[in-house]
C-alpha cells in the first residue's frame, strides 16, 4: 500500500529546530568544553614532543593528530574515546524525550510522517557533531601552523579531511545506537545507561575479551608456540572479533589514513614485505584502499542501527 | 444530515488478542460538537488516533473529510487539528516559538506565519504571555495554547482528547466557551471526555463507549429517553391520608413514563416533559400535601450511571436486579 506525499516533508524544519536545540543546550556546551580542553592538553604534549624529536618527517602535520606523550593519549586516541560520549549525549533522549514531554503526538498530528522526525533528529545530531569536529580540525591545523610553523601540504590536508569523514561515520554509529536505545526504552535514564554501558564494553572490555574468545575458537598451534610465534588462525580470529567494535574500526582507519607508512591492518606476512621499500609512505589512494573495508564497516554500521531504530519507531504506539 | 465529515464503519483495533475498539460505527456531521464518552480505557483515544492515521486500523474503515487516514494521512492531518490528552510543549521555548515550529511543519509560509500566530494567541487570550517560556505556563494555559495551534492551522475539524481534565472550574468554563465559539464559526468539534456534565453542556450528540463498543449514540435527550425512559426526573415527597392511591393518579398523567416508589411517601417520576403542575394537582386532588417537588433535566451523569448499573446487573445475574 503506497502512502501519499513525501516522507521528507518537514524534514528541513525538524533539522533546523533540533540543530538549534543542540547548539544552544547546556548539555552540548559542557560536552564541547570537555572535548576541547582534553584535546588542547593532548595537543600541547604532542607539540612539545614533535619539537624534541622529529624535525624532518614529511607528514609533520599529521603527527599532530597521532603522536602521544604519556600519560596523555594522542589527539586521535582521545577523539576515539570521547566521540561516542558526545554522540550518546546528543541521542539518548531523542525520541523518549518527546514521549515524556508529551510533544510526540502533537508533532505527529502535523502533516509530516514519522520518517521526517526521526531522520531530522539523526541528521541534526550528525550536523552538530560535524560542526564540532570541523572546529577541532581547524584548531589542530591552526595550532600546528602557529606553534610549529609548518605550512600544511596538499596530501596532509586531504588525509586529514578523510580522517574527518571517518570520524563523522564513527559519530554516526554511536548516534544511531543512542537513538535506537532512545526509541526502545521509554525512560531516558535507562537509554543513557545502556548506551554508556555499551560504550564501555566496546572500548574497554571487548578488546580484552576478543583475544580470549579467539583462543577458545582457534586454540594456538603447538608448532608456532614452540617457535614463540602466534598462530595465524588465532590471530585472524582475534582481529576479526576485535573489529566488531566500532572503536577498533575507527582506530584502524585512523592508523591507515594518518600514518602513511602503514602497509596493512592486522597481521603482515613476510611475503607481503617482499620488494617493499620500508619506511616510506604510501600514496593516499593506497592508504584509502587499506582502510576501505573499515570505513565501509563504519558507515554500514550506522545505517543498520538507524534502520533498526526506524523500524521500531514506525511500529511504536504514539500514545503515552 | 448533510454529508458527514467523519464516518466510521466497522472500525476495529486489536492489540495481539485484546480488542480495544470493536467494530464501531458513527458519523459526525459538519458543524456539530460530537462527544466521545466513556470510562478510561474504553477505546476513545484509540479511536481518535485511528482517525488521524497515528495508529493502524485492524479492520473496518474510517473516512475523515472524505479521505482515508490510512492511505492519505498527510491530507487528513493538514485539515484536522488535534489536541492530545495532557498536551506537551517544548518547555525551553516560548509559546510563539512553539507555534512557529508547528506552523513550519504545517507548511504555513513565513509571510503569513506571524499574523496567524498573533491572531490565534489573541483568541485564546495568551497574546500577552506569548513571549514567555512555556515552562512558566499553568496547565490551563498549555491547554489553551494547544487550542491556539488548532486555530492557527485553520482546521476544519478539531479533535480534542480530554481537553478539560485536570483544569480548575474557572479554566474549564473558559475553555468550553472557546469550544462553543469554534462551533459558531462552523468548525466541527469532536471531543472525548469522562467529565459528563461539561460534555452535556456543549455537545450536540454523544457516543457512549463501553469496553470498545459504542453502547449508546444520540443527543442527550434521546439517550435519556432510551436509558431513563424520559428526559425529566421529578422527585416528589408527599404526605398522604391513609387509603389514598396517588400512584394510580400519577400514572394517568400524559408524558410520565415511569413512577418509582421509595419508602412510604417518596416517588421518583420519569417523564418526557416537565410534569410538575399536573403532579401537584394530582397529589392535592387525592387529598395529600406536597412536601417536596423538584425536577431535574436528565443528566448524562444519570444516564451514564444507570447504563452501567444496568450492564453490571445484566452480567451479574438476577440477584443484582433489585
Amino acid at each position: 500500500m503506497r502512502r501519499e506525499g513525501s516522507a521528507f516533508q518537514g524534514l528541513g524544519t525538524v533539522i533546523l529546530k533540533e540543530l538549534s536545540d543542540h547548539l544552544s543546550s547546556a548539555r552540548m556546551r559542557v560536552l564541547e568544553w570537555l572535548v576541547v580542553l582534553i584535546a588542547f592538553a593532548s595537543l600541547y604534549g604532542t607539540i612539545d614532543r614533535i619539537r624534541d624529536t622529529t624535525a624532518e618527517d614529511p607528514f609533520l602535520l599529521l603527527k599532530l593528530f597521532t603522536v602521544e606523550r604519556p600519560p596523555l593519549p594522542s589527539f586521535v586516541g582521545i577523539l576515539g574515546f570521547l566521540i561516542p560520549l558526545v554522540a550518546i549525549g546528543l541521542g539518548f533522549d531523542a525520541v523518549n524525550g518527546e514521549h515524556n514531554r508529551r510533544t510526540l503526538s502533537r508533532i505527529l498530528a502535523q502533516p509530516i510522517y514519522r520518517d521526517a522526525l526521526l531522520m531530522g533528529k539523526f541528521l541534526a545530531g550528525l550536523a552538530t557533531l560535524a560542526i564540532m569536529l570541523l572546529c577541532m580540525w581547524l584548531l589542530v591545523i591552526g595550532a600546528g601552523i602557529w606553534f610549529l610553523g609548518i605550512p600544511p601540504g596538499t596530501e596532509e590536508v586531504l588525509r586529514s579531511l578523510v580522517f574527518l569523514g571517518v570520524a563523522l561515520a564513527y559519530c554516526g554509529v554511536w548516534l544511531a545506537l543512542a537513538m535506537l536505545l532512545s526509541i526502545v526504552f521509554r525512560s531516558a535514564a535507562t537509554a543513557a545507561l545502556v548506551a554508556l554501558g555499551l560504550w564501555l564494553f566496546a572500548t574497554l572490555i571487548w578488546p580484552m575479551l576478543a583475544p580470549a574468545i579467539a583462543q577458545i575458537i582457534a586454540p594456538p598451534d603447538v608448532r608456532y608456540q614452540l617457535l614463540g610465534l602466534p598462530s595465524p588462525a588465532t590471530v585472524e580470529w582475534q582481529t576479526a572479533l576485535a573489529r566488531l567494535s566500532p572503536n577498533q574500526l575507527f582506530g584502524e582507519c585512523v592508523l591507515a589514513i594518518l600514518s602513511p607508512t602503514t602497509r596493512a591492518l592486522g597481521p603482515i606476512y613476510l611475503e607481503q614485505l617482499q620488494g617493499a621499500v620500508t619506511g616510506t609512505g604510501l600514496p593516499l589512494s593506497q592508504s584509502l584502499l587499506i582502510a576501505w573495508p573499515q570505513m565501509v564497516g563504519l558507515v554500514a554500521g550506522s545505517i543498520v542501527l538507524f534502520v533498526a531504530g526506524y523500524i521500531v519507531f514506525q511500529r511504536q504506539e504514539v500514545r503515552a | 444530515m448533510s454529508e458527514p465529515v467523519i464516518a466510521a464503519r466497522g472500525l476495529t483495533k486489536r492489540y495481539r488478542n485484546a480488542v480495544v475498539v470493536d467494530a464501531i460505527n458513527f458519523e459526525v456531521a459538519k458543524g456539530e460538537i460530537f462527544g466521545l464518552l466513556g470510562p478510561n480505557g474504553a477505546g476513545k483515544t484509540t479511536t481518535i488516533l485511528m482517525m488521524l492515521g497515528l495508529t493502524e486500523v485492524s479492520a473496518g474503515e474510517v473516512r475523515v473529510l472524505g479521505e482515508d487516514p490510512v492511505r492519505a494521512p498527510l491530507q487528513v492531518k493538514r485539515r484536522v487539528g488535534y489536541l492530545p490528552d495532557s498536551v506537551g510543549f517544548y518547555d525551553q521555548m516560548t509559546a510563539v516559538e512553539n507555534l512557529s515550529y508547528t506552523a513550519k511543519l504545517m507548511g504555513i509560509g513565513s509571510d503569513e506565519r506571524q499574523a496567524r500566530i498573533e491572531r490565534a494567541l489573541t483568541r485564546v487570550r495568551l497574546n500577552e504571555v506569548g513571549n514567555k517560556r512555556v515552562a512558566t505556563y499553568s496547565r490551563g494555559m498549555r491547554q489553551r495554547l494547544g487550542l491556539a495551534e488548532i486555530l492557527m492551522k485553520h482546521a476544519e475539524i478539531a479533535i480534542l482528547d480530554e481537553p478539560t481534565s485536570g483544569l480548575d472550574p474557572q479554566s474549564t468554563h473558559e475553555f468550553l466557551e472557546m469550544i462553543e465559539e469554534l462551533k459558531r464559526e462552523g468548525m466541527t468539534v469532536l471531543l472525548s471526555s469522562h467529565l459528563l456534565d461539561q460534555v452535556q453542556r456543549i455537545c450536540d450528540r454523544v457516543a457512549l463507549f463501553n469496553a470498545g463498543r459504542i453502547a449508546l449514540l444520540g443527543s442527550v435527550s434521546e439517550l435519556a429517553q432510551q436509558v431513563l425512559g424520559g428526559g425529566y426526573l421529578v422527585d416528589l415527597d408527599v404526605e398522604m391520608p391513609p387509603g389514598a392511591d396517588v400512584e394510580r393518579r400519577l400514572r394517568d398523567i400524559a408524558g410520565i413514563t415511569s413512577v418509582q416508589r421509595f419508602g412510604q411517601f417518596r416517588y421518583r417520576i420519569a417523564a418526557t416533559r416537565d410534569v410538575r403542575p399536573e403532579v401537584a394537582r394530582a397529589v392535592v386532588g387525592a387529598g395529600g400535601s406536597l412536601t417536596k417537588l423538584s425536577v431535574e433535566e436528565a443528566s448524562l451523569d444519570a444516564i451514564y450511571t444507570r447504563y452501567f448499573q444496568r450492564q453490571a446487573g445484566a452480567t451479574g445475574g438476577s440477584r443484582d436486579a433489585a
